[in-house]
């Protein structure tokens, strides 16, 4: 196990390493100098000349990249070119806004999906199998958008039961926080759960055919413990590929429910960034988020093996 | 006192009648064997008794556990009757075990779901129960899991699950089919033992007919959901009285009629030194890669016209070294020359049509979206000469008539045949290129055993014909015996004995070709049987 676990950590800081080179070269292949964008048309060629050196923008490429891959793991993120405040703060700021609405809806789309696909493999071809595959395939085919502006016309237009929009901030107390959350987590989530539900119920129904699970019921166990004793854990398998899937996709993806939200996550941020050309900003937001998904992937792989002890002796 | 009887069982899934009337009953202490061909339902008589039916499943009639009929109590009764009054055992014992679970855990779950015992308590039964069916805790602790395990290990797991909790009956589905005649030879004990000490009744699906005979006190013979025939076995044996049970044992014993062989002078495959290595998954990241050698050192020739078998256990290298003749694979040291020319993946493909394969799977070797007549044409994509024009209707009319198929038969999809029919379209296209050299790849190993015989009658007939030279690898002792003139025995990767077949089947020099034949179940001689009733 622990050498599953080294070697899954070894590809993991090879992947970042790449990432790394990648996000760096595709930022430097884009056309516009940030200085002369910065001071607009009419600056002096000595004014930028000045600018790029205080940016660091003056040296060899190479060398750019080592500042900016020492300076990330130092923590120093650059300074936006234009906002002039350290992109380590502006980060800081916008993650404890996406990560949380992230996990939130990851949990809640889990929640949701882990029962209603169970309960739909349980009931195969019966009616509250079919109900439960109409839902999944409307939820599926609505854009998270719609659904966003649905939840905030009944619950905070209506109902007034949250806020319309905004988020309330951390100091103000964790349930006031997660408050201004949930509307825009569940608005994530339900796609998601419904596409999380019908792998989990197809996944489970693979599973109810394998011979292990005729074993169990020749042991005596009825339907129900023999689907919970020994169907479930195998079926987990590729309900976690899709599981780490979703989650790199609600961290960046987000963008949109931000929007309707008015949240200032990471995803108006990259949008803004890139509007303004503020490339310092956009390598490191986009890093960020590489490393982040990188190690959910990580997380993920150690699940399979604690779920799977085949993947744990095949080192 | 009978502890299971089977009164006027029928049984439908949806509008489908699966079996009809079939009414026996097994004692405790006795051994009932239900056999027959695929399709006969010996299975689902068996998933009967266990209630574990498909869900459209309607039956009528009665099964009685001793003084309660299984077909009326509910469900929850039902789960308290397996596992405890009534085990049972799987055929595939490398998927009948849960993956993600410790051989203890699965094995104690059965005790603790049918007793008030505490987890150390089940795990101590667990144990106890696992060293009685030979997986001592010193060697396969409670903690291991089944891919750990080999197919007979996983199948002793499989059996001291369904025995942990004594019970009355024991039902074993094919309990052996998917093993290797000396593991076959070890499990078949161990049932005969238990059902002694414990004893137990038990019904012993198989369909074969070599170790029915051998096991069963009773036999009862079952043809397309009805049973046609049961009684005690050497009474069965000494009068079958029908028909079906007769061409049953007849065809299992099957003699094919091989013309004597006419072998050229000179070989027309020759194996030398030949060497197979496989690297195993590294241990450490950068140590040099380990190798698994598959096969070792394998030198032998085939002469034109000569019937060569290959026998061995599974895992012995026999696949690979196929692989290796047919160029799929290429070998470490050593040398395959066939027809002259050198044998490796590389080799032209013109060059490849001088040998041909036919594979053990009738159906999983076909691609089910083409049409027989498209099948039958592959081998010529590489021919260095097709035939042209009308030509193509003669050859394929020519290789279905062959094989006993029609010429019809070439406008339908693979999924209309039987398997053995299917198993006669892989010779037609086998042979379509006119080969001088077929390679049988457990070619029959999958048929029931009247198709066997006629399939390895199609064999003698075309080698007849052809004067085919051909190497038929096995498991099958008594199938390579009747179809080839000369044998190998390959043991871990090397060749422990080679000669002609019927002495090394008579007079076996080698250990391992000894315990083979030793470990094989036969059918007995029916005369003898006669006699020693009368």
């Amino acid at each position: 196990m622990l050498r599953y676990a080294l070697k899954r950590l070894l590809s993991l800081l090879i992947s970042l390493a790449v990432a790394s080179i990648v996000i760096f070269a595709v930022i430097e292949i884009a056309p516009g100098d940030p200085a002369s964008f910065m001071l607009g048309m009419n600056a002096q060629p000595d004014t930028v000349a000045a600018l790029r050196a205080e940016l660091g923008l003056d040296v060899s490429k190479t060398q750019r990249y080592l500042n900016w891959v020492g300076g990330m793991l130092s923590g120093d993120f650059g300074t936006s070119y234009t906002y002039r405040t350290p992109v380590g703060e502006m980060i800081k700021d916008r993650i404890w806004v996406s990560l949380p609405l992230a996990l939130y809806a990851l949990t809640l789309s889990t929640l949701i999906a882990f029962p209603v696909g169970i309960y739909a493999a349980a009931r195969r071809g019966k009616p509250g199998d079919m109900a439960v595959m109409g839902a999944t395939q409307f939820g599926i085919a609505v854009p998270n958008f719609w659904f966003a502006m649905m939840l905030v016309l009944i619950f905070a237009i209506n109902l007034r039961w949250f806020s319309a929009g905004g988020f309330a901030g951390w100091d103000k107390g964790a349930a006031t926080a997660l408050k201004s959350l949930t509307l825009p987590a569940i608005a994530l989530a339900l796609p998601q759960s419904a596409i999380l539900a019908r792998v989990m119920r197809s996944s489970l129904l693979d599973i109810l055919g394998e011979d292990f699970m005729r074993t169990a019921r020749a042991k005596g166990l009825t339907r129900r413990q023999a689907l919970f004793r020994h169907g479930l854990r195998n079926a987990l398998i590729p309900v976690l590929t899709i599981i780490g899937m979703q989650f790199a996709f609600l961290l960046a993806g987000g963008i949109i429910i931000e929007q309707v939200f008015f949240l200032p996550g990471l995803g108006r941020l990259i949008f803004q960034s890139i509007s303004a050309r503020d490339l310092i900003v956009v390598e490191s937001v986009v890093m960020l988020l590489v490393f982040l998904v990188i190690m959910v992937n990580f997380v993920v792989d150690l699940a399979y093996a604690a779920v799977d002890p085949r993947l744990r002796a095949r080192t | 006192m009978t502890l299971l009887s089977v009164e006027n069982l029928s049984l439908a899934i949806g509008p489908l009648p699966i079996l009809r009337d079939v009414t026996f009953s097994v004692a405790p202490g006795e051994i009932v064997a239900i056999t027959g061909e695929s399709g006969s339902g010996k299975s689902m008589t068996a998933l009967s008794v266990m209630q574990l039916l498909p869900d459209a499943a309607t039956t009528q009639g009665a099964i009685h556990l001793q003084d309660r009929d299984l077909l009326t109590i509910p469900e929850s009764d039902l789960c308290d009757i397996r596992g405890n009054d009534i085990g049972m055992v799987f055929q595939e014992p490398m998927t009948a075990l849960n993956p993600v679970k410790t051989i203890g855990e699965q094995v104690a779950e059965t005790i603790l779901i049918h007793s008030a015992s505490t987890k150390s308590e089940a795990h101590n039964q667990a144990a106890a129960m696992l060293t009685r069916v030979g997986l001592p805790q010193d060697r396969f602790p409670l903690s291991r899991y089944p891919h750990e395990l080999s197919g007979g290990q996983r199948q002793r797991v499989v059996i001291a699950m369904a025995i942990a909790r004594r019970p009355r009956l024991l039902i074993a589905d094919e309990p052996t089919t998917a093993l290797d005649v000396t593991t076959q030879a070890r499990i078949l004990d161990l049932l005969k033992d238990l059902v002694q000490e414990f004893d137990m009744g038990l019904l012993m699906i198989t369909h074969d007919l070599a170790v029915v005979a051998d096991m069963a006190h009773r036999i009862i013979v079952m043809r397309h959901g009805e049973i046609v025939e049961q009684g005690d076995t050497r009474h069965l044996l000494a009068n079958m009285s029908h028909p079906y049970t007769k061409a049953l044992f007849e065809a299992s014993s099957h003699q094919v009629d091989l013309p004597a062989p006419d072998e050229g002078p000179v070989p027309i495959l020759s194996v030398e030194n030949a060497t197979r290595d496989y690297p195993l998954p590294r241990t450490r990241l950068f140590a040099p890669r380990e190798h698994a050698r598959a096969v070792n050192n394998v030198s032998f020739d085939i002469h034109q016209g000569e019937r060569l078998g290959l026998v061995g256990e599974s895992g012995c290298g026999k696949s690979t070294l196929t692989r290796a003749i047919l160029g799929l694979e290429p070998l470490q040291s050593g040398t395959i020359t066939a027809f002259g020319t050198t044998v490796s993946p590389s080799m032209p493909a013109a060059q490849r049509t001088k040998t041909q394969v036919v594979f053990q799977d009738p159906y999983g070797s076909f691609n089910p979206r083409k049409k027989v007549i498209s099948i039958l044409l592959e081998p010529f994509h590489n021919h260095p000469s097709p035939p042209r024009g009308r030509e193509w209707f003669d050859v394929i009319g020519g290789a279905l008539e062959e094989v006993g198929l029609q010429d019809s038969d070439s406008d339908k999809y693979i999924h209309e045949f039987s398997g053995g029919q299917r198993q006669r379209i892989a010779i037609a296209r086998a042979l379509i290129t006119k080969p001088e050299l077929i390679i049988f790849d457990e070619a029959v190993s999958a048929l029931d055993v009247s198709i066997r015989a006629q399939i390895l009658d199609l064999i003698a007939d075309l080698s007849r014909r052809h004067n085919l030279a051909y190497l038929f690898i096995s498991h099958d002792l008594s199938v390579v015996r009747t179809v080839t003139d000369r044998v190998l025995v390959m043991q871990s990767g090397e060749i422990v004995e080679h000669g002609d077949t019927e002495s090394v089947f008579t007079d076996p020099q080698h250990p391992y070709t000894r315990s083979l034949i030793a470990a094989a179940p036969v059918l007995p001689d029916l005369k003898e049987v006669q006699n020693a009733l009368a």
